[in-house]
């Protein structure tokens, strides 16, 4: 009952191994076995966003995915928003610059939602920005100072891309 | 907060998942499916399910699919709602299924979640199984002895249950295209925008000669399943759309209500309440997209 299960996936570039009961969830795996602790656990039932990470491309909650069921897939947590000089990301720049944390606990959720929308899309209008954190609560900002950052990072990408 | 353990099988083929649960059944062993997982692992978490075995059905990449065959949008049950949000052919020739699949959940939690899921999971605020309901979906469901289809009207039996046996599958969701000239309105009032409903509407109707025809009203969030309001649609059919007609019809699907769910989110008075509010709501919306006016 409830033997361990070899678990192979790639975290961030890199393939790792490690090994999780069934009932383990991928929030736990990555911040316990892979000490990943970027990744926050609020809820644990899906309602706060703290844990999300990109899955194959989408952002996901990974406190309401097992690790199991990570088996092949390819992630990025927020660790993997640094470059490989350990420099930020332009979307926690704009973070910092714009206030867009106070706490920092739902951080790294928010970070990697404005990382699929930005991905997706460049130049999102404030709608388009509610809409896509909207699964994200954050208990100290009120939002507004998140919305701005979301526009400066918008903003830095933009250049960055027409820069090179 | 963990989940209490269990075990986990990965079958490769959906006739594999099915000996799975037939063996598991045989054995007296309590097995659960899980597909997306994202209203299923909630409910392992606050362990209130606590199967034996999971039966993960991850590796059933066969059951990925939107495809139109003669007027029916054949979608395999482990379609992510972000694909069916994504899908052009749904977005065009199913609008009311996909507005409804943009109020579910949130992005991430569309990433994962599946439509079978939804539909097998039953909870009675949900979305899909109202709109099921609605527009006359029929689910494929497998078992050992091969497949076999049942409508929508009878799948939903109460509070997360259905038609599917433990030793079954949902492998397919047959959802008719929305016919030309149709109106449809979706609609609900949730406390924040992602979360359940606390009362929702899926609504069809039809223009014919000035009047309203063929209104297929269904109301969720109000009982144990999503509940078609047979009263209401009687008050509007034949009859020329009115703002006064449509809040007579809110009236009387109201009253139709045996007994609406009472929770922390809302009283029972209060959901009978939104229910009146919701149906007319819906009916304007979906004249108005059935291209007529209302007087």
């Amino acid at each position: 009952m409830s033997t361990k299960k070899r678990i192979s996936l790639s975290v961030n570039g890199k393939l790792l191994e490690g090994e999780a009961e069934p009932r383990t969830s991928l929030a736990d795996f990555l911040r316990d076995d892979l000490a990943l602790i970027g990744t926050h656990i609020g809820c644990e039932h899906g309602v706060c966003g703290a844990c999300t990470i990109m899955m194959d491309g989408q952002a996901v909650r990974s406190c309401l995915t097992l690790a199991v069921q990570a088996e092949g897939t390819e992630l990025m947590t927020v660790e993997g928003l640094l470059d490989e000089n350990h420099q930020l990301h332009p979307i926690q720049e704009a973070f910092i610059e714009e206030h867009g944390l106070q706490c920092g606990f739902c951080t790294p959720g928010f970070l990697m939602s404005t990382f699929e929308l930005l991905e997706k899309n460049p130049s999102p209008s404030d709608d388009d920005i509610k809409e896509a954190l909207g699964g994200n609560l954050c208990r100290c900002t009120g939002y507004q100072s998140i919305i701005k950052s979301v526009r400066l990072a918008a903003q830095k990408l933009q250049s960055a891309n027409t820069a090179s | 907060m963990k989940p209490a353990p269990f075990d986990y099988v990965v079958p490769e083929t959906a006739e594999e998942a099915v000996s799975c649960l037939q063996k598991y059944e045989d054995d007296g062993i309590e097995a659960t499916v899980l597909a997306g997982g994202q209203s299923f692992v909630p409910l392992l978490n606050m362990r209130m399910a606590r199967p034996d075995v999971v039966v993960d059905l991850r590796k059933l990449k066969t059951l990925k699919y939107i495809r139109e065959e003669d007027g029916v949008i054949a979608i395999g049950a482990m379609t992510t709602k972000r694909e069916v949000e994504e899908s052009e052919l749904i977005q065009q020739r199913q609008p009311l299924f996909h507005a409804s699949t943009l109020e579910i959940g949130h992005l991430q939690i569309r990433s994962r979640g599946t439509v079978g899921g939804s539909m097998a999971q039953a909870d009675p605020a949900a979305e899909y199984p109202a709109v099921a309901l609605a527009l006359g979906m029929e689910m494929k469901i497998l078992g050992t002895d091969g497949e076999r289809i049942v409508p929508a009207d009878e799948f939903f039996i109460t509070y997360l249950t259905t038609e599917i046996d433990s030793t079954e599958l949902l492998t397919e969701v047959r959802v008719p295209v929305l016919a030309e000239g149709t109106g449809w309105s979706f609609q609900e009032l949730a406390r924040r925008h992602g979360d359940f409903a606390i009362v929702g509407g899926a609504v069809t109707l039809r223009l014919d000669g000035g009047v309203c025809t063929d209104p297929h009203i269904v109301l969720f969030g109000v009982g144990a399943t999503p509940v078609r309001m047979t009263a209401a649609e009687s008050a509007i059919s034949g009859q020329a759309p009115s703002a006064e007609l449509f809040a007579q019809a809110g009236e009387q699907g109201a009253a139709e209500l045996e007994s609406p769910m009472a929770d922390v989110h809302a009283s029972a008075e209060y959901r009978r309440h939104l229910a009146k509010v919701i149906i007319k709501r819906c009916l304007l919306e979906a004249t108005e997209r059935a291209g007529g006016s209302v007087s």
